[in-house]
């Protein structure tokens, strides 16, 4: 069911230019993000912006959308020189953007978050009757659907991007920036996304879809560009392109898409998780009736959609979350009342998916993040008093083993890249040799260098016989490094099969809708509905 | 394997100017608070003129009465001491990201229990380094306890503990009032004396003097730099003291770390309290040797502004305090010899911990420039405002 | 394909007692010490609530053990219908409704079982709800000021003294050019109150948003400066003038609503600030909920970043609710010196900052709801004053004047751990604000 070959129409060569970027420059401390970049924009055309994290697509997109002010350079819409000092005066150019990370007010309703900043007024009041109307033209215009009224934080994330995107069409945006849409979407849903983007031109709007998913690019794009390390380093054309070629270009070198790995040899299930039950934050129930084992030198990979219940799911089986029901065993031990700190010295290795939030303190240093978990036992500290020695000296010999770029181990983890400071987080929960570790989206955001390296860590820690339980939402990711997939829906485990059985479409499937081709529609969870 | 983008500190331009600028960086961290101080000065100057009065005879009045003899510094040191232990328990808190806006009450408590326990017969018996002991272990157990409260409201039931703390203050404040004042029952008010006012505690409970000045100054000034070294202790070399500075720092990272967050929250507002109390208690001890009501009135508040001043580092508490203090031992003076009320002191200092905290106008002021590492040490105070998620 | 998502809600299933079961065991075992002791221990007297001034005032005779009694089996019947039904979902509206009750029913048992402990034959009920929603003004107007202010994201511990520093600037502007005498100068020394406030205010915005430094940092220095800078004023002008009190503003009737036969002039027959209050609380309400600006300075106290990629300028808006909230803060502090009084002491706000503060935090950050919590604490503040009027003994004990006066901070207390659990500040509130380069 999932086809990625829609055929794109060719843009005309003789197309006019809507949107010119020459010789964008921009500068951060430390950093030069976007060095002379040239780009142009045809009407009614889709132009991917591709590269890996960290590569300056966003950065140049800022520029254009007037969050940032370039440092040299010029912006021409339709042909004029412009100069944007804010993001009102993109707006009123005509430039709208869906953000990667969204911009939305998750107490406000859709359409208040549509409407902010333009709003409607009846007198000196807000005119939310109108904003509704308007939004519901907008969702039969463009084949998006949204419930005006609902609480964003309500939503859905594939819901909310369709915010975005609303946002964006209420202002009459006639040049659309979409930075990494499909990040949060199921690949059916990537699909149908797919579809509303050609409806889109086909009305006139012109698009630039940034991505560093390649097989998306080459199912989209009417003209390619890569960008590496703030340059400009060529043009594709998606006809000719390969994935192969796309990624050489993007990161430089040759790298290598899959992993080379043994076949797995699994011993006794280390982890094992019987109809477990776990609310989130707000008291709904996230993980219903959820059951499966984890063995001892296999990788199981639990792949869904966020907002699932994967954090939920990880937060519960290393204790930081109560549960409501169940039981967790590791090695036959009841772990399901244990608190962090119990499971942790049961040799559990976690690594959280919100790296900033859980994973490491940024004020801290390098040296005692990596003792962040650890610092109360021996050699780090004797009898409350800290060993900073024996830190150090950990610290210098983990920065070494585990690649962290870094000035000294006495530099606090906030100033490091985002994938130096998934490293420090993968030096310590690796190190400790745990027998299972859990690793929650691990290469979110990181370059492609970060992504090989972690991925090759993980593949070890299950050679050596660890249990490995990998949740990911990116797919490519799971069927790299997985030697058992399972699919998390909506609290459910809707599949549990080994590597060789599965196939994209069927995980995509089900992560889209929770049952298999097999089943087809019907009352299997209960919630069924289209 | 290839690089890939990694952030490095900027070089400062031009190279023969770094070493200039190193003796620049290297003293940053004093030449701000110095040059804060100068600024403050400077404007409550300005302030002085416009009431009509001369600037440097007044802040040489000031001056003098602060440092003017061996007698005024050991009263400038003397009136700073319980502003040492009470800046302490606040900046302790910040450290684990709370804000104990309750020293106040904390410290009318602790000096309550002491001068109570100070009167036993026991106590009386008791050979005097051990009385000594009783009656300070007393006030910090005391303020120890009332700062327990609000801990323990804010870990089982979300209470804020600013709101809490702050009716906590006005609660003890009355309480202490009643306390001491009812004559019907008698609690611990000493008839035989003709203001209100608690019994004297027994002689061998009162802590030495080192020098007899107006206030006096007593072993609790040492006691209190003890303290501080404590404290710094516990914070920088104790896995404790990890602990704190996690949850301060991250809470959620010290979750997911293992630390048992609300354990560190409930012992560091106890803790806090009783170092407040140690600092009423020895209040009571080594001057009054009684309580009355009123007399710690504006400690509480102004401990807090110690604690900001100092960028909640201990050390750094006792420099604070003690100008902190002196200022207010040296005002009398100033007010006897231009008529200028002790209040235009208050300003000063306000705009002290201003110009302090916003460094950025002094730094532009004064063309210092920044220093390369961010300043990542510091405490955030405000983000932790919307309570812990 | 996918459309609404909301998962069915769960009642979270946790070993041991939940909040409101706890609330609910606490109201039944106090029922039961109102029925089974204080009952048959009470009197069998008639008391009366007065419902106007005397002479010959109008009023509602009662027997206070009847009542007390009433009420006793309330709280029973309540506390066991919630922990019997209280973990049904179905039930839970109602069981939460019925604790809601019982908390507000504690109100007048606390009156009516302390008239029955004294020897007062009667108690002015009226005057008891007018004296409630007076001393709460200055409560709701400092809270008023704190939501507009946090709302934009702005934290404010420094309303008591923009309070203290325009009761202080204010009423030495009427003293110096009016002798404190004259209405005319009354009015201009309450308008210099509004504008100090919101002067003060600006001082705040140009602090924390501007130079960013730490919002809490910036609340103290404020209060530690109006501290200061009042008492300096105090001594140095209005002292040396002579003056110590004045007068302050009149009272005006509002027509026809204060006609209404017993109540209508002692409800409706108050001072303009007081009045003014309710104005205040009233259009912070319609100017925030259902104005474009009003939902501009929401989404800017929420998601700041996201206001900016709408075009939104994040600093105007924050200056703008900030220096509104200080106006406010203002006329708050002039009714200290200027209403509820006239004159001036060093500090006489004297915490009310900080308990616009807990109010609004009871009031979850809405104004409705912080203008209950601001009645909640003049009631208590009202009610400890009529109490000690009353002079209620248990037994020998004599209960002291300081008990009252603490009353309102157990309450707030009480209130703020039970009732309010983790609220729900506006999402980027204390974080500040750098717009992107």
């Amino acid at each position: 069911m999932t086809s990625l070959a829609t055929d794109p129409p060719a843009a005309e060569p003789a197309a006019e230019v809507v949107l010119e970027a020459r010789g964008v420059t921009k500068r951060f401390p430390g950093v030069l993000a976007n060095d002379a970049v040239d780009l142009t924009l045809r009407r009614g055309e889709v132009h991917c912006l591709l590269g890996e994290n960290g590569a300056g697509k966003s950065t140049l997109m800022n520029v254009i959308f007037g969050l940032y002010q370039p440092d040299a350079g010029e912006l021409l819409v339709e042909g004029e020189p412009v100069r944007f000092r804010s993001s009102a005066d993109a707006i009123a150019h005509g430039i709208g953007m869906v953000h990667q990370h969204f911009q939305l007010v998750q107490a406000f309703t859709v359409a208040e978050n549509v409407i902010l900043g333009e709003e409607l007024r009846r007198g000196p009041l807000l005119d939310l009757d109108e904003a509704r109307k308007r939004i519901a033209a907008l969702s039969t215009d463009f084949g998006i659907s949204v419930d005006p009224g609902a609480k964003v934080e309500d939503l859905s994330v594939g819901q909310q991007q369709r915010v975005e995107l609303l946002k964006a069409l209420y202002r009459d945006a006639s040049i659309l920036i979409l930075d990494e849409p499909t990040a949060v979407l199921t690949p059916g849903e990537v699909d149908e996304f797919f579809g509303v983007v050609r409806s889109l031109t086909e009305q006139g709007k012109s698009i630039i879809f940034i991505t560093h998913k390649l097989r998306e690019v080459l199912a989209v794009a009417d003209r390619i560009t890569v960008i590496r390390r703030g340059k400009v380093v060529g043009s594709a054309d998606p006809d000719e392109a390969t994935p192969a070629t796309l990624a050489s270009l993007m990161v430089g070198r040759e790298i290598i898409l899959s992993i080379d790995k043994e076949p797995a040899t699994p011993g006794d299930a280390t982890l094992q998780i019987r109809n477990l039950d776990v609310a989130d934050d707000r008291g709904y129930t996230a993980v219903t009736d959820l059951s499966f084992d984890v063995r001892a030198g296999e990788i199981f990979g639990v792949a869904g959609v966020e907002g699932n219940g994967q954090r939920e799911l990880v937060e519960a089986i290393t204790g930081m979350r109560p549960k409501l029901g169940g039981t967790v065993e590791l090695d036959g031990v009841d772990i399901t009342g244990a608190s962090p700190r119990q499971v942790d010295e049961l040799g559990v290795g976690h690594v959280p998916e919100d790296r900033n939030k859980h994973g490491v303190v940024d004020s801290f240093t390098i040296a005692d993040n990596l003792v962040l978990n650890t610092f109360g036992r021996k050699p780090f500290a004797r009898r409350f008093i800290r060993q900073t020695r024996k830190i150090d000296e950990q610290a210098r010999d983990l920065v070494e083993r585990y690649d962290v770029r870094t000035p000294g181990i006495h530099v606090p983890v906030g100033t490091l890249s985002g994938g130096n400071q998934q490293k420090v987080i993968i030096a310590r929960e690796l190190s400790g040799e745990p027998r299972l570790l859990v690793v929650a989206q691990p290469t979110r955001g990181l370059d492609v260098g970060s992504i090989e390296f972690i991925h090759n860590r993980i593949v070890e820690m299950r050679d050596a016989g660890a249990a490995v339980l990998l949740v990911s939402a990116e797919l490519d990711e799971i069927f790299t490094l997985s030697d058992r997939i399972g699919v998390l829906f909506r609290g459910r485990l809707v599949g549990d099969f080994p590597r060789a059985e599965a196939s994209r479409d069927t995980v995509g499937y089900l992560m889209a809708s929770g049952h298999d081709d097999a089943q087809g529609p019907d009352e299997a969870d209960g919630a069924g509905e289209s | 394997m290839t690089t890939t983008t990694t952030e490095t500190p900027p070089r400062p331009p031009g190279r023969s100017a770094v070493d200039f600028l190193r003796g620049y960086f290297s003293l940053q961290p004093i030449l701000v608070p110095i040059c804060a101080i100068l600024l403050a000065v400077l404007v409550g100057g300005v302030i002085i003129l416009l009431v009509g009065e001369n600037p440097f005879t007044a802040y040489w009045a000031l001056l003098r009465g602060m440092f003017g003899s061996g007698d005024r510094v050991a009263a400038s040191l003397g009136r700073s001491t319980p502003f040492i232990g009470a800046a302490l328990a606040v900046a302790f808190a910040f450290r684990a990201g709370l804000f104990n806006i309750g020293v106040e009450g904390q410290l009318l408590v602790g000096a309550t229990v002491a001068a109570w326990v100070g009167t036993w017969d026991v106590v009386h018996d008791l050979p005097g380094l051990l009385a000594i002991l009783a009656v300070l272990v007393a006030g910090a157990v005391g303020g120890g306890l009332y700062g327990l409260i609000p801990g323990l409201l804010k870990v089982r039931t979300g209470a804020h503990e600013v709101i809490t703390t702050i009716m906590l203050n006005n609660i003890a404040l009355l309480l202490i009032r009643w306390i001491v004042n009812s004559t019907d029952p008698v609690i611990l008010r000493d008839q035989g004396a003709s203001v209100a006012r608690s019994a004297t505690i027994a002689e061998g409970a009162r802590l030495p003097r080192l020098v007899d000045s107006q206030p006096p100054l007593h072993v609790g000034f040492l006691i209190m730099l003890g303290l501080c070294v404590f404290v710094w202790f516990v914070l920088q070399r104790t896995t404790n003291g990890f602990e704190i500075r996690m949850v301060g720092a991250n809470p959620h990272a010290a979750h997911y770390a293992g630390v048992g967050v609300s354990l560190v929250i409930v012992s560091v507002m106890a803790t806090a309290g009783g170092f407040a109390g140690l600092a009423g208690a020895g209040e009571i001890s080594g001057t009054s040797h009684f309580l009355s009501p009123g007399v710690f009135l504006a400690i509480g508040f102004d401990s807090i502004a110690i604690a900001l001043l100092a960028r909640a580092n201990p050390f750094a508490v006792v420099p604070a305090a003690v100008l902190w203090g002196s200022m207010l031992a040296g005002a009398p003076l100033m007010q006897q010899e231009t008529g200028l009320s002790i209040d235009i002191v208050r300003i000063v200092q306000a705009l002290v911990l201003l110009f302090v905290a916003a460094d950025v106008i002094v730094r532009t002021v004064f063309r210092i420039r920044s220093k390369v590492e961010g300043g990542f040490d510091e405490p955030t105070l405000g983000t932790q405002w919307g309570g812990v998620a | 394909m996918s459309a609404v998502t909301l998962a069915p809600a769960v009642r979270r299933r946790t070993r041991g007692l939940d909040r409101f079961q706890t609330i609910a065991v606490l109201f039944g075992l106090l029922g039961v010490v109102l029925v089974g002791y204080v009952t048959p221990n009470l009197e069998r007297t008639s008391k009366a609530f007065t419902l106007e001034m005397p002479p010959d005032p109008a009023q509602v005779s009662f027997s206070p053990r009847t009542i007390i009694a009433a009420i006793g089996t309330y709280y029973v019947l309540a506390a066991v219908a919630t922990l019997v039904l209280g973990r049904s979902a179905r039930w839970e509206r109602y069981t939460r409704a019925a604790l809601g009750v019982a908390a507000v029913l504690v109100a007048p048992l606390v009156v009516i079982l302390s008239l029955a402990l004294s020897e007062a034959p009667s108690t002015n009920l009226v005057q008891l709800v007018v004296e409630s929603l007076r001393l709460g003004t200055p409560i709701a107007l400092g809270a008023m000021a704190g939501l507009w202010c946090e709302r934009s994201g702005v934290v404010n511990i420094g309303i008591e003294g923009m309070m203290l520093g325009a009761a202080g600037v204010g009423f030495t502007v009427y003293a110096v050019l009016g002798d404190a005498q004259d209405s005319t100068w009354l009015w201009i020394g309450i308008l210099a109150a509004v504008l100090t406030g919101g002067l003060i205010a600006a001082l705040h915005a140009l602090v924390s948003v501007t130079f960013r430094v730490d919002q809490i940092i910036s609340g103290v220095v404020i209060n530690l400066l109006a501290l200061g800078l009042t008492s300096f004023l105090r001594s140095q002008v209005i002292v040396p003038k002579g003056i110590s009190t004045g007068i302050s503003t009149s009272e005006l009737s509002i027509p026809l609503l204060s006609e209404i036969p017993i109540v209508g002039d002692q409800l409706f027959t108050n001072k303009p600030i007081f009045f003014s209050m309710f104005v205040i609380v009233a259009a912070t309400w319609f100017v925030m909920f259902r104005t474009p600006w009003g939902l501009r300075v929401r989404s800017v106290g929420e998601n700041p970043h996201a206001a900016e990629t709408l075009g939104i300028d994040v600093i105007k808006i924050r200056y703008q609710a900030v220096i509104l909230g200080g106006l406010i803060a203002g006329l708050a502090g002039a009714w200290f010196s200027m209403e509820g009084q006239g004159g001036f002491q060093d500090n006489m706000t004297n915490g009310a900052g900080f308990i616009a503060l807990a109010a609004l935090i009871f009031g979850r950050w809405r104004p409705w709801s912080a203008f209950a919590g601001a009645m909640l604490f003049g009631f208590t503040r009202a009610l400890g004053t009529r109490l000690q009027i009353l002079d209620v003994s248990v037994g020998d004990f004599s209960i002291p004047s300081e008990f009252w006066q603490a009353l309102p901070y157990v309450v707030t207390i009480i209130v703020v751990a039970g009732a309010v659990g983790r609220s729900v500040a506006p999402a980027a509130v204390g974080q500040p604000y750098e717009r992107p380069r």
